[in-house]
């Protein structure tokens, strides 16, 4: 019982581990990202059955070994809808958070450099825009433009880009008189090399996390405005609409809505995990 | 008023930092309503041209819609009645007009004073917004605070709680409560907004994504600010952990949070129309929704002008709590 020496002694200095939960977390990720993105461009891989298939004496099957989500209302196969709406929901998050953040940099940059009168421009724009909830101003916009995936992307995107304009703006006032920006002047380097070169990538080295949300959360609002009916057409396989649509049963047919959610959630989380997991790697603080 | 009130008293030219910061708060604060009442009106002459802009005629729409099949002479006595004969300029500028004297106008579908239907409506939907915040931050606290820089396993399952609940759609998570909770369990009504019980739902629905967003800002700070200096320091005092966690550190780590809360008040009540929708509530959102639907100008104008002037007034709030709680920025601010 006393024999203390027995233990293996403790390193003096403790060894730095590397965490094997995030490890797996990121690739559990961006492993389910890629069979999305698989999913998105051949959906007949792995579904096997059409999405928009009816079979109505088969309606409301529970999910089971033939129909692992189960079927709608007319008894089309769920998990095939879910597959074959991946490429539409991946795409409007994507191409909406571009949007979002191209117009965020111009705003964010006009903002932190141009200079007090025009960040006060750019200052009382974004707050117009921002006294607009994004579901608002999306609202508004699918109104005007009518609903489909353009107006839902552009209208997506809009009501995501003051929030990233203002998060730029604040991280280039931040970042505008850091030693590094000092020298490079110094070298005399010319602006636009400096804001390329080194003050872009370090104001938005800490927005990669909140950008990869923000992929996630373009899914979500994107998913949001079709559940009001306001993006794809019922028929369609569109995460959001099968919500919408499931929505009338689900007091004795939850697997109408359970699941086309569960993608949308799962895909959100990848995105979030993945983006953290890449600002470790970019900080170099994975510890 | 703030600002006024401190300028008459003789004491502030006797240099007292508090009340100096006091008195910048307040320039501040009046300076920022200045711009919202600027904002307002770019959201009004917005709304009103974008929704000028929409395919259908008006006069349908007060008609009673697709459906109504009014005759040609009902057309034209409607479109004389609501002035949508004169030039849109025109029409734009009466309703400028009577809009700075706090008239809104009559709604087109309910036939009914806009003003009034938004005092029915925006209870509602500020009950469901604040008690969602509320909400919000109280869990924020209880899973940040308590968990950051503790043992790793610790930090790791709530760190994952925050990431699942972020994830979250609130319209899913919203049937999901209602399924398990209203259907399922029967503990609470899946419709109405009578009564706290109500509220419980659709407050949980729009709290939990919300969270979930703020506490993984808030643990990154924190867990940052917890291996500042300071915090040593604080410890060395010998003060008590909890201590250092809420007096000390949180201080710093809310920082972030607090200005995701001006963003959180605006995702809020996007969430709001959704929620309202999917839980049959009373409240702005659904009217809104409605409202775009049936193409009614002047309720839809209404119901973005009131949103956005409790956005504005939000952020204002935010702002100068912002400035109170970090003074550094003061310097920027003014």
């Amino acid at each position: 019982m006393s024999e203390l020496t027995l233990g293996t002694p403790l390193p003096a200095i403790r060894v730095q581990r590397t965490p094997r939960v995030w490890r797996v977390g990121p690739l559990l990720a961006v492993t389910f990202l890629l069979l999305v993105v698989i999913a998105a461009i051949v959906p007949q891989l792995f579904a096997s059955s059409d999405p928009l298939a009816i079979v109505p004496r088969d309606a409301f099957h529970p999910p089971s070994w033939a129909h692992w989500f189960g079927t709608d209302q007319s008894g089309r196969d769920i998990f095939s809808r879910v597959i074959y709406g991946t490429r539409q929901s991946l795409f409007i998050g994507l191409a909406a958070t571009a949007i979002a953040m191209s117009i965020a940099i111009v705003l964010g940059l006009l903002g932190g450099l141009g200079g007090a009168r025009i960040d006060r421009g750019v200052g009382w724009l974004l707050e117009v825009l921002f006294a607009f909830p994004s579901l608002i101003l999306a609202l508004l916009f699918v109104a005007i433009f009518g609903s489909g995936i353009g107006p839902l992307i552009i209208a997506t995107g809009l009501g995501g880009a003051p929030g990233y304009a203002r998060m730029v703006r604040g991280q280039v006032l931040a970042v505008r008189n850091a030693g590094y920006i000092e020298s490079a002047k110094a070298l005399g380097h010319p602006p636009l090399r400096i804001i390329i070169r080194q003050l872009l990538p370090n104001a938005m080295r800490p927005l990669i996390v909140t950008l990869t949300m923000g992929v996630g959360q373009a899914i979500v609002w994107a998913s949001a405005l079709s559940f009001l009916g306001l993006g794809a057409r019922p028929p369609a396989p569109e995460w959001g609409t099968m919500l919408s649509m499931g929505r009338d049963f689900i007091a004795n047919a939850w697997w109408l809505t359970f699941f086309p959610g569960l993608f949308i959630v799962l895909t959100t989380l990848s995105t979030t995990v993945a983006g953290r997991y890449l600002q470790q790697r970019l900080e170099g603080r994975l510890s | 008023m703030t600002s006024a009130s401190l300028s008459n008293d003789p004491s502030t030219n006797l240099s007292n930092p508090r009340r100096e910061r006091l008195q910048q708060l307040g320039r501040r604060a009046l300076w920022r309503l200045a711009g919202g009442v600027l904002v307002l009106w770019a959201v009004a002459t917005l709304t009103f041209f974008a929704l000028r802009l929409m395919p259908g005629d008006p006069v349908l729409a007060i008609l009673g819609g697709p459906s109504g099949n009014p005759t040609a002479e009902t057309i034209a006595e409607a479109t004389r009645e609501y002035g949508l004969d004169k030039p849109l300029p025109v029409q734009y500028a009466l309703y400028l007009g009577r809009l700075v004297q706090g008239d809104l106008g009559v709604s087109y579908s309910q036939h009914l004073p806009v003003t009034r239907v938004l005092a029915e409506q925006s209870w509602p939907t500020l009950e469901l917004t604040f008690s969602s915040l509320a909400l919000a931050w109280l869990l924020v606290l209880a899973l940040t605070v308590l968990t950051a820089g503790r043992r790793r396993w610790v930090g790791k399952v709530a760190s994952l709680a925050e990431t699942l609940s972020a994830a979250l759609p609130h319209f899913w998570l919203g049937i999901l409560l209602l399924a398990v909770f209203a259907f399922g369990l029967r503990l609470f009504p899946p419709a109405g907004s009578d009564g706290w019980r109500t509220l419980v739902l659709p407050s949980f629905a729009l709290a939990i994504p919300l969270a979930g967003f703020i506490a993984q800002v808030t643990r990154e700070s924190l867990d940052l600010t917890l291996d500042q200096p300071f915090i040593l320091t604080a410890r060395t005092r010998g003060l008590s952990d909890f201590k250092v966690r809420f007096k000390h550190a949180l201080r710093h780590a809310v920082l972030p949070g607090i200005s995701l809360s001006g963003w959180a008040i605006g995702a809020l009540i996007s969430g709001a129309v959704v929620t309202e929708v999917i839980f049959s509530r009373k409240g702005l959102g659904r009217q809104l929704f409605q409202a775009v639907q049936a193409q009614d100008l002047p309720l839809t104008i209404g119901i973005s002008l009131v949103v956005a002037a409790g956005y504005v007034l939000a952020n204002i709030l935010v702002d100068l709590l912002y400035l109170w709680v970090d003074p550094r920025q003061q310097g920027s601010a003014s």
